[in-house]
Parts: C-alpha cells; structure tokens; sequence
C-alpha cells in the first residue's frame, strides 16, 4: 500500500498553522500515488485537536497521553514509527517547523526511510514522487528521489496553500506504548518570546532592518505596526544583540515568503537573500545604491531609512 | 567529571560563494568556489572545546568524505580539539549513510556527548544528528541555543551554552523553537546539534595551527565499517532557481507608495 500519513503539530490546544500546508502537500502525494491520507497528532488531552483535524477529510490518529504532553522526539518517534507501520505509509511527511525538523529524522531513521527537507514541491512520473528541494541556501534546486520502500519529508508551509476542510474523517486512537520512565529527555521549560504581532513565517508582509538601522529598530517597528506586519532582521543585526534571535531571516534563521517584504538598511548578503528571496514583491530601501538587495527588488529607493520608513507609514495613515 | 566529547566536521562550499549549477545538471560549478568547515560545525567545536576547559575530558573531531577533509580536521584541531578522525568515502554521503558511520565511530570510540552542527550549509538537509540519535538510541537536543545574547559577559567569559552536571550524568539544553526557547534535560549520552546562536566560535593561534600539525588523525576506510555506503537520497538532478525580473529604482517615497499602492496592489 501506498498511503500518507502527515504528522500535524499542535501547540496549546491549537493546530499550528503549518500543518494546513502540509496537509495541502500530504493531499498531492495521496493523489499520486493512489493512497489514503492520514492524519497523526499527538499530545496530552487532544481531543478537540484531532476533532478540528477530521474536517480535513482524513482518517486522524490521535495519540493521548501524559507521555507525550511535550513535543520530545525521543517519546513522540517510536509512537509515530509504529502508526506509519500500522497505516501502512508510503511517506510520511510534516512541516518543515523546528517541531518537524526535529522529530521527522528520527522518525525516518527508526523506519529505514530516505528523507527529503524542506520540500518546494513534487516531480516524477506518475506513483513515482520525487521531491524538489533548495540547497545551498537555496542558490540551487534539487530534484531528489528516495530509494527506500518508506519515504519520509518535511515541506516548506510557503510552497503549498493552506487546505481547506472538506468532508469529515473518522478520529481514532493510536497506540501509545511508550514507557515514560525508560524517557532519557525531560522538558525542563519553555519561554514564549512574546509579540503582539504576526508570526514571522505566516505574516503577510514583513519589514526588516538590517546593519543600517545602527540598532535603532524604531522605524522598522513603527512601520510594521502600521502594516501589521512581522518584523524581521538580519544576521548583522541579530548578531549585535540589537533584536530577539528568532527575528532572523535567512539560511540560518526563518525562510519567509510573504507578500511584502521591505528590507531596510540591508545589504543583502547571500545569507540573508536565502530566506526571502521567495517574497512576492521586495522593497529595498538602503543609502547604498550599490547594495546588493536593489539586484533583487523590484522596487528599490536609495535613501536614508530614518527619513523613508516614517515617510512611508505617514501615507499609509493618511490613506486610511 | 572529565568528559569524552566527539564532534563532527564537514568540509562545505564558503557560504560567501557564488553556487550555481552546472548547466547538464550533474553537480555544481566548482571553479573558484573556496572550501571551509560548515559553520555549524565550527561552532559544535568551540563549544566542546569550552565544555572540556570546564570539565576536562577530550575533544575528538571526525569528518567523513575525501582526503581534502584533512584540511578542515586540521582547522578544528587548530582551534584546540585533541586528535581526529577521517572517515574515507569518495562517494556522495546522505544523512543516513553519515549516522550509520557516526555510529561506528560512537561504538568506538563511546563519547559522553556527540555534538554536531544542526544542518550543513551545502545539503540544508538537518537530519544526520536526529538520524545518530535515533540509530543509538539515545536521546536528542536538536538547535542547541545559549539564553544570554553573543554579546553578553557569559560569552566574553567563553561559557559553554550546554551545561552538564558535575557528574557528568545529566545536561541541560536551551533549544531554539518556533516562537520561543525551550530546555530540555538529556541523560548522557546524548546527541547535540547546535544552532548558530550557540557561542562565537574563537579563530586559531599561530601556536594553535603549528600544534596541529603533529596531533594525531588517524584515516580510517568507510567500507571497513559495516555499513551499506549506497545512498538512499539520490540527487536526480541540479537546477538554478528562477531568476526574478529585474527591478526598478524609485525617485522617493511618494512613488514608492503609488507603486505599492495602484501597480503592485500590496498596500
């Protein structure tokens, strides 16, 4: 059999929104290969989770349990292992999130299974998937194939749109046979790093501030706000201890694709490109006219983004 | 407790190097690109390095690939890890290929912790230390972060971002997740892979790089480890990504925002 199993992620009593996208892509697969989509979800107390995730038209495994309250690869792996077994997966795909990077290698590692990260898209010939995935910070496109009977992969939520719901699935328990005293990793705590505005890889505009903004994030900031738009930075800027980590865009931080992207004070090292050049439309506004940004914006003002930024939120409020 | 710590180190493209593939598709141009160790990695070093400063022990680094990855062990070896190993493979390597070796080398060599960087830059693929974790069965703490910022006095000090009990059972690990940090307490022997915003990674003496040429690395065959070495990830082809339409240059904010607002209908 060749069916797919998409591991949804929930977080406080709520489906992650990235799952939706991989969902779209689980949908794809299944139609390829003529199988069945599954849903897995797993957690402590997830009842109206998996209620939520049967209006995706999918059968939805819901693993509960104490064990498997927090997100811990080594609890959560062998639960998956043994349901892709049971469903009889051909592939078994999630997110491309921290949470799904973490436990899917695992997970492919315990199956025997060859995997694919941060998957673009779908090629091959008919039953015959192959995956379309970057490398090197995306500088270049892969198409992969895996040669294991079990397939396992991670997408980019920005590459698939966000399913729809259609039709009702059945919710049924999975196995949990876990013993949480053999567990070697205990959760010790988590710190939300608290904002009021958009999550960075789901916003619909982002505005980010780079070296230029001499660690003055103000503008940036005022003019998300006025967007209501994610704010983001680059390595230069995070790395001077200017804004939280996990405000960074690039290879190594958060891949965006919003519709807007303003990059600010920018220069647009390789690095930093990898993570938006995705966007819909970019905007640069740099005082450099030779930055490198402007080889990649489709609208580029040369200009001082102390006098910019505030310039451009003033219209914003007045065409309101 | 001393502490045995062995990290892994891979020779990748210079992330500041023009990739671009080769138009058959085959490979990528390698003409004029630089090599360097994956900077994850460089950063999985300096914080072994300063977990033995504070706990005594040992630094063993291990590459896996072609005989140019000498180069890269000895750049880890100048930076003060103790001996290498160079596991010899001229063929591609996935992710699955390099846990299976990494495995025999842990069987070995029995380390307290293997650290390896979250994901190289090449390959972008995040999966070998998970698959590691998963083969030996022991725990994982994947992204590993540092609470304080790289600009704070515990990194001025050079503190180790992973913090092991003193009896070297236990440690305790700040992880980089989607809209926090999260700890996790991992029994060792574990598995760590670490983030970019771990530590600073330090740079290489003079006396460094002379020492490093007499520490010990000892080349040892891949086929000598038992492990099937055809790989299961098989690249079909490489392609450029699509090229974006070249851009225009605004006079000032006004048109900025005309063309947001009435050509590009974002705003």
């Amino acid at each position: 059999m060749a069916n797919v199993l998409i591991v949804a992620e929930q977080f406080g009593g709520a489906v992650r929104k990235a799952t939706l996208h991989a969902i779209s892509a689980g949908r794809e697969v299944a139609r390829r290969t003529g199988g069945t989509l599954h849903l897995a979800v797993l957690g402590k107390g997830i009842g109206p989770v998996a209620e939520e995730l049967s209006g995706y038209g999918a059968e939805v495994h819901a693993a509960d349990a104490a064990v498997l309250e927090h997100p811990l690869a080594e609890a959560h792996a062998p639960v998956l292992v043994e349901l892709a077994r049971a469903v009889q997966a051909s592939h078994v795909g999630a997110a491309a999130t921290a949470f799904g990077k973490d436990l899917l290698p695992r997970v492919a590692a315990l199956l025997e299974a060859g995997m694919a990260t941060e998957v673009l898209g779908f090629g091959g010939e008919g039953a015959e998937v192959t995956f379309r995935r970057p490398m090197w910070a995306g500088n270049v496109l892969a198409e992969v194939a895996l040669a294991t009977p079990v397939k396992v992969f991670t997408v980019r939520a920005t590459e698939f749109p966000a399913a729809a719901k259609e039709g009702k699935g059945a919710v049924t328990a999975a196995k949990v046979s876990v013993d949480a005293g053999a567990l070697r990793t205990r959760y010790a705590g988590f710190k939300e790093v608290k904002s009021a505005r958009p999550e960075l890889t789901e916003a619909r505009i982002v505005v980010a501030g780079g070296r230029g903004t001499k660690g003055d994030f103000k503008p940036v900031e005022a003019l998300a706000d006025e967007l209501n738009a994610a704010v983001g930075a680059s390595r230069a800027a995070v790395d001077a201890g200017w804004v939280p980590n996990d405000w960074q865009v690039g290879q190594t931080g958060k891949v965006v694709a919003p519709e807007l992207y303003v990059a600010a004070g920018i220069s647009g090292a390789i690095q930093h490109l990898a993570g938006m050049k995705g966007s819909k439309v970019i905007v640069a506004v740099n005082k450099d006219p030779d930055a490198p940004i402007f080889q990649l914006a489709d609208y580029g003002l040369v200009a001082d983004l102390f006098k910019a930024l505030p310039e451009l939120a003033e219209k914003l409020k007045k065409s309101r | 407790m001393p502490l045995k710590l062995l990290v892994t180190v891979k020779r990748v493209e210079d992330p500041e190097s023009r990739i671009k593939a080769k138009p058959d598709g085959s490979g990528i141009v390698t003409d004029g690109v630089n090599y360097k160790m994956n900077p994850f990695d460089e950063i999985a070093v300096e914080e072994a390095l300063r977990l033995k400063e504070k706990h005594g022990g040992e630094v063993v680094v291990a590459s896996l690939g072609g005989a140019a990855a000498m180069t890269e062990l000895r750049a880890a070896l100048a930076m003060g890890a103790d001996r290498g190993l160079l596991v010899r493979h001229d063929g591609a390597l996935d992710p699955g290929i390099v846990s299976a070796l990494l495995q025999a080398l842990v069987a070995a060599e029995r380390p307290d912790l293997v650290m390896l960087g979250k994901q190289a830059i090449d390959d972008d693929q995040n999966q070998a230390g998970q698959m590691l974790a998963a083969r030996l069965g022991w725990p994982q703490a994947t992204f590993a972060s540092k609470k304080e910022s790289l600009e704070s006095e515990a990194e001025q000090k050079k503190q180790p971002g992973v913090a092991v009990a003193a009896d070297g059972k236990r440690a305790l690990v700040v992880r980089e997740v989607d809209g926090g940090v999260e700890t996790l307490e991992v029994a060792l022997p574990a598995v760590v892979t670490v983030d970019l915003r771990l530590n600073k990674p330090r740079f290489a003496s003079l006396p460094g790089i002379m020492k490093a040429k007499k520490k010990e690395v000892r080349e040892i065959p891949a086929a000598s480890l038992g492990v099937e070495l055809a790989p299961s990830v098989v690249v079909r082809r490489l392609l450029d990504p699509p090229r974006r339409q070249a851009g225009v240059k605004v006079a000032d904010v006004a048109e900025l925002w005309t063309r947001l607002h009435a050509e590009a209908k974002v705003l």
